[in-house]
């Protein structure tokens, strides 16, 4: 039993999209980096994917996920493992994990960059985070992006300014590797969702989302997109989803992600 | 057996050009009072090893780092510590800048006396395009290629830990310990600051003896400095001082590090620095954050 819903925010169609990711993963680790991605992935686990892990973002495996934002006093988050930091790379570099992250860049070869831009690598122009755990995860697991600003900004037309993780460029595939081991997978922005299972990898169009066209996606990205005969509009959340993203959310904080909070279907 | 030393005392065995690591990881349990004494001294030309948050954004400010083995640094709800920031885009920082599990790789293979851990993580990266200290190498098992992550040894690791004894059993009871057992494994010699010095028998239930992530004898010196946590938290002691590290990331905008450093650190002592920023009981209650 499952109603689309009418009125529904476009973070809340990233939220459901991003769910998606998760449906045919079976028991992994899932972390979702930032407030929608963590939405996604709980919305996931408890829906499609019951056998998702998630942590408390501190140092708990949770039976169920925590909502976002401040908790009553009362609240019991339920544990079932702990998952430290030390520990956490035992279950990230097996394999089992899928992460999704918010990249500042990527590159047409599904590079990402979250650590520094612009000048050069030993005095960039913008020091960011640093490559935190990028490496390691996109050469060991499965591979999410979530961009809420759609632009060439962040879709660049050269190569990532700092590469951060594995992709598919030809330059940098270790010895010994196939394309085949890297597991990238879709690529969920304001505009719609992508993915690098077009010709060579490219970076192809999977769904628009209501009211976008295929000129503002190419408009707004960096590098040449593959753009399929038949492309899908982005699934509308259901009723349902959206009952449970109100229980994650309370606070709304998803409301606050994208400029403006802009409706799910353009006016 | 008496481990006991004053901050004084721990800062004066660290050298010139040495390496250190510093536990806790972006604004928690960072060894902040044993931080503050370092920029009270002389020292320099530091290799820092560390998860880093203010510790190492206070480090660069005071000029004191000459090369920073990082994966990131930051003060989580302020994702861009801006002392480290102004350091990397200033060009006179060198950096070793790796994954967060290769840091840990590093730390074990010194703790362990192997010369590195081979990994796939790096390759395909720009962490192998620019470390030429970190090698690529042929495995004898099978056709890829491994990344050889170089031990990372240290000639000190500084930790911030709940209780202690005198002889340097060191008890971390906050939900994550972090990396702190393997740059103390992975130094020549570890400083700790503690909330609590107790008798050795404060830990004989095993719930306890299980908190305890390291032997005693890998502790040289205990210091009681409750509160020295701060305003990285000490959990479940206190949270992180929201209030006070938006203080600190304003400086940097106006009035810069020397500005911060004479308002809290010069010539002042820990208690001192502590009436500063409104006493032990006030940083006792510092609430701890929500994830």
């Amino acid at each position: 039993m499952s109603t689309p819903a009418s009125d529904y925010s476009l973070a809340e169609l990233m939220i459901c999209a991003n769910a998606q990711a998760y449906a045919n993963d079976g028991e992994v680790l899932v972390t979702g980096i930032g407030v929608l991605q963590r939405l996604a992935a709980s919305l996931a686990m408890l829906t499609t994917n019951p056998g998702i892990m998630m942590t408390d973002s501190e140092a708990w495996i949770l039976s169920t996920p925590n909502p976002v934002g401040k908790r009553p006093a009362d609240f019991v988050q339920m544990n079932e493992n702990w998952m430290g930091f030390s520990r956490i790379f035992d279950n990230v570099w097996s394999g089992r994990r899928h992460l999704t992250g918010g990249p500042t860049q990527i590159d047409r070869f599904g590079q990402s960059n979250i650590s520094a831009m612009g000048g050069d690598y030993q005095k960039p122009k913008v020091q960011m985070l640093g490559v935190r755990g990028f490496p390691g995860n996109s050469i060991c697991h499965a591979n999410s992006y979530m961009v809420p600003a759609h632009g060439k900004r962040v879709f660049i037309e050269g190569e990532c300014d700092v590469v951060c993780t594995i992709g598919y460029n030809p330059e940098r595939l270790p010895k010994g590797y196939s394309f085949d081991e890297i597991d990238l997978r879709c690529v969920y922005t304001n505009l719609g969702v992508f993915d690098f299972n077009g010709p060579n990898r490219q970076m192809q169009i999977v769904s628009l989302h209501p009211g976008v066209s295929v000129e503002e996606v190419i408009e707004n990205t960096g590098f040449e997109v593959h753009v399929p005969t038949a492309i899908a509009v982005t699934a509308a959340p259901t009723e349902e989803q959206l009952a449970i993203i109100r229980q994650m959310d309370p606070h709304n904080m998803r409301s606050k992600q994208l400029k403006d909070n802009p409706p799910g279907v353009r006016a | 057996m008496n481990k006991q030393m004053s901050l004084q005392e721990m800062v004066g065995q660290l050298r010139d050009g040495m390496t250190i690591g510093i536990g806790g990881w972006g604004p928690r349990r960072k060894p902040m009072a044993l931080i503050r004494e370092i920029l009270k001294s002389d020292l320099k030309d530091l290799t820092i090893v560390a998860y880093g948050g203010a510790d190492v954004g206070m480090l660069c400010a005071a000029g004191k780092v000459r090369k920073l083995v990082f994966a990131f640094v930051s003060l989580d709800f302020i994702p861009l510590e801006p002392y480290f920031r102004a350091a990397r885009q200033s060009g006179e920082l060198e950096v070793m800048e790796i994954d967060e599990g290769m840091m840990l790789l590093g730390l074990r293979a010194a703790a362990w006396g192997c010369p590195f851990i081979p990994t796939k993580v790096g390759l395909g990266t720009d962490v192998i395009k620019f470390n030429p200290d970190i090698k690529v190498i042929d495995s004898p098992y099978d056709d890829k290629e491994w990344v050889a992550m170089p031990a990372l040894k240290l000639d000190a690791a500084l930790v911030h830990v709940d209780r202690a004894d005198v002889r340097g059993v060191c008890q971390i009871k906050a939900p994550d310990h972090h990396m702190d057992d393997w740059f103390v494994r992975a130094a020549a010699k570890t400083y700790v600051t503690c909330e609590e010095i107790v008798e050795a028998d404060a830990f004989a239930e095993p719930a306890d003896a299980r908190l305890v992530f390291w032997e005693r004898n890998f502790t040289t010196g205990v210091a009681l400095i409750p509160g020295g946590a701060h305003p990285s938290s000490c959990s479940p002691n206190y949270g992180f001082d929201i209030p006070h590290f938006q203080e600190y990331n304003a400086s940097a905008k106006e009035g810069g590090f020397a500005a911060y450093f004479d308002k809290y650190i010069k010539g002042s002592s820990e208690e001192e620095y502590q009436a500063k920023v409104g006493g032990l009981d006030a940083i006792r209650k510092l609430p701890q954050p929500v994830y």
